[in-house]
């Protein structure tokens, strides 16, 4: 089992680093899947995350000049690493002007992820910093855990308002409440509601637009028979929203969510060059 | 000084007026000693043959606070005078502004008797002077929160700086950072091969970003594990010591070399392409077998049976 993998041009180190940070505002721990051309960040649903589970995908080739990746065995060419991200995002973080970043599975006092940076210097040699991220190995025979979440039967789905807006909205309502909920409808609106004994509070968007889906047989294709106002609720814990939207650092092309009645919203959020969907349960 | 202690020393002597500093676990301590040219007018009282030059501490926060809104003194303030009465029972700091404005701050003081560190800079084997900036860039690769760094020497010529890791911390946990700067980043070096001290980040940060404001050069002072490091900047007024405790081999005995203390692996190549590449190869194939004399302050690495799932990594 091997990984090696090389960063030479800034502005793929740049953006690799804001899409770690961002995975890094979300999870403390999480799986990171290696395979051939992609690489996955995955949060599963268990009890410890709140319930809240996270893919992250994106194509090695728009970030690395070099990589290379070997897995466990050939009819499993995937390799599956527990890690901190916090730790990788550390890492990254002064290598803005750096010559060159390689990073490598290696095994020293245990398994780690090693980062080199080659910095520049004004001697005649660069200055190499190192990090040796400490890795869990995952074990084959745990990958089911961690295989890719399918899109749930949903209610109703949306575009999200400008993140900014709904940033800001929202981290003002967790000063007031620890849940929140958000209903939409397939008119284009979108409601975020907070309440308690003191106050409610609900904020308006409307004109958002509803994504086409491909219809299906049998589930999509009463979307015609529905009644196009009628408001899909869910309410979830405001800290995780508030993580998510905080933790975007660059303005996705295409953001969603998918809200299945009282039952959890899917966020979908697409960069040019990766993807992210975070799954929140909506609470009893 | 006040990353440092909580109290400030003013001890006047016939070269000048130094301020000190001392950390409660007495692991740290700092001298500024201003030459009587640093001040328009110096006059450190008269000693007689028994009594010495009065000496006093203050509080920190209160001499600090004095001093609060640098970019703002700097447009009000003329002059500053800090007065000191034997029989007095207050310090006086005066500060002299536009206007025809005068502060006057009457601070509660403690005498006190001399606060010195015992330590020489002449006995230490290995000595480095960098430019302040150097030493900044370096250290910005480590977390605010670390608390110790290794400076260490490698066999290549190179000095590295590397976290330190706890005896209590779990190495499975633990993420080891390290960086080399080369020799000729230095003003100059001469260190004794193989030697390494590892020492308290913070106070260290302290001094550096005073040395940056200043501009200054920085000597780093340092000899066996356990002996203070010194660290000092010099300019035609000013000398600053800055005195750590570091950890002695005693403490670090029961840690392996791969968590702690100086890399005896071979520093990164020069060649450009293979800069990472061969140390990085370097790096996995030494894990099995040392290469190079075996320290003789460190346990032998005593290779650990196979508890995790993939193998060692191959190049």
């Amino acid at each position: 089992m091997r990984f090696r993998a090389k960063i030479v041009d800034l502005a793929c180190l740049n953006h690799f680093s804001r899409i770690i940070n961002t995975i890094a505002k979300l999870a403390k721990t999480c799986i990171l899947r290696l395979t051939v051309c992609k690489l996955y960040f995955i949060l599963s649903d268990k009890v410890a995350n709140g319930g809240a589970s996270m893919w992250c995908e994106l194509s090695q080739g728009n970030f690395f000049d070099e990589f290379q990746m070997e897995g466990v065995a050939a009819e499993h060419n995937e390799i599956y690493l527990e890690l901190v991200p916090e730790n990788l995002s550390r890492a990254l973080k002064t290598a803005q002007n750096a010559k060159a970043v390689k990073i490598k599975l290696t095994n020293k006092h245990c398994p780690c992820l090693s980062v080199a940076v080659e910095l520049p210097s004004l001697s005649s040699s660069s200055r190499i910093v190192t990090h040796d991220i400490p890795v869990g190995v995952i074990p084959r025979r745990m990958w089911n855990d961690f295989r890719e979440p399918s899109v749930p039967d949903f209610d109703v789905s949306i575009y999200l308002p400008a993140l900014k807006t709904m940033k800001s909205v929202v981290e003002r309502m967790k000063n007031l409440s620890n849940f929140i909920v958000i209903e939409a409808n397939l008119s284009g609106e979108m409601n975020l509601k907070i309440e308690t004994d003191l106050v409610s509070v609900t904020t308006h968007f409307k004109d958002l637009g509803n994504p086409p889906w491909a219809s299906e047989d049998g589930c999509q294709s009463s979307a015609q028979d529905r009644d196009l106002e009628s408001m899909a609720e869910a309410c979830i814990d405001i800290k995780k929203l508030q993580q998510l939207l905080a933790g975007q650092q660059v303005n996705p092309t295409k953001a969603l969510c998918n809200i299945v009645r009282k039952r959890i919203v899917h966020f979908i959020l697409l960069h040019e060059e990766v993807s992210l969907q975070y799954f929140i349960p909506a609470v009893a | 000084l006040s990353r440092i202690g909580d109290e400030l020393y003013l001890e006047p002597t016939e070269s000048g007026l130094s301020l000190r500093a001392v950390n409660s676990s007495r692991s740290a301590f700092a001298s500024f000693l201003f030459a009587p040219l640093f001040f328009q007018l110096y006059e450190p009282g008269s000693a007689g043959p028994d009594t010495e030059l009065f000496r006093c501490k203050v509080h920190m926060k209160s001499f600090l606070g004095i001093f609060r809104s640098l970019p703002s003194l700097e447009k009000s303030v003329g002059k500053c005078l800090i007065l000191l009465k034997p029989r007095a029972n207050r310090l006086v700091l005066q500060l002299h502004c536009k206007y025809g404005v005068t502060k006057t701050h009457n601070l509660a003081f403690q005498e006190c008797e001399r606060l010195q560190a015992v330590f020489d800079t002449q006995r230490c084997a290995s000595r480095l002077c960098a430019p302040a900036r150097v030493l900044a860039e370096a250290v910005v690769h480590f977390p605010l929160t670390l608390a110790e760094v290794t400076l260490g020497t490698c066999p290549g010529g190179k000095i590295s700086l590397r976290n330190y890791v706890e005896e209590e911390a779990e190495p499975s946990k633990t993420m080891v950072t390290e960086l080399w700067l080369a020799e000729d980043e230095f003003q100059s070096v001469a260190v004794a091969p193989g030697s390494h001290i590892t020492f308290c980040l913070k106070e260290f940060r302290g001094l550096l970003s005073f040395a940056e404001a200043s501009n200054l050069p920085l000597t780093i002072h340092f000899d066996e594990p356990g002996r203070p490091v010194i660290f000092t900047l010099d300019d035609t007024v000013l000398e600053v010591h800055l005195v750590l405790a570091t950890l002695s081999d005693l403490e670090s005995n029961s840690q392996s070399p791969s968590t702690n203390g100086v890399s005896h692996l071979p520093a990164p190549s020069d060649d450009f392409p293979d800069d990472l590449e061969s140390y990085m190869v370097a790096m996995e194939t030494s894990e099995g077998g040392l290469e190079g004399p075996h320290s003789p302050t460190f346990p032998l690495r005593i290779p650990r049976p196979a508890d995790c799932e993939p193998e060692e990594e191959e190049e």
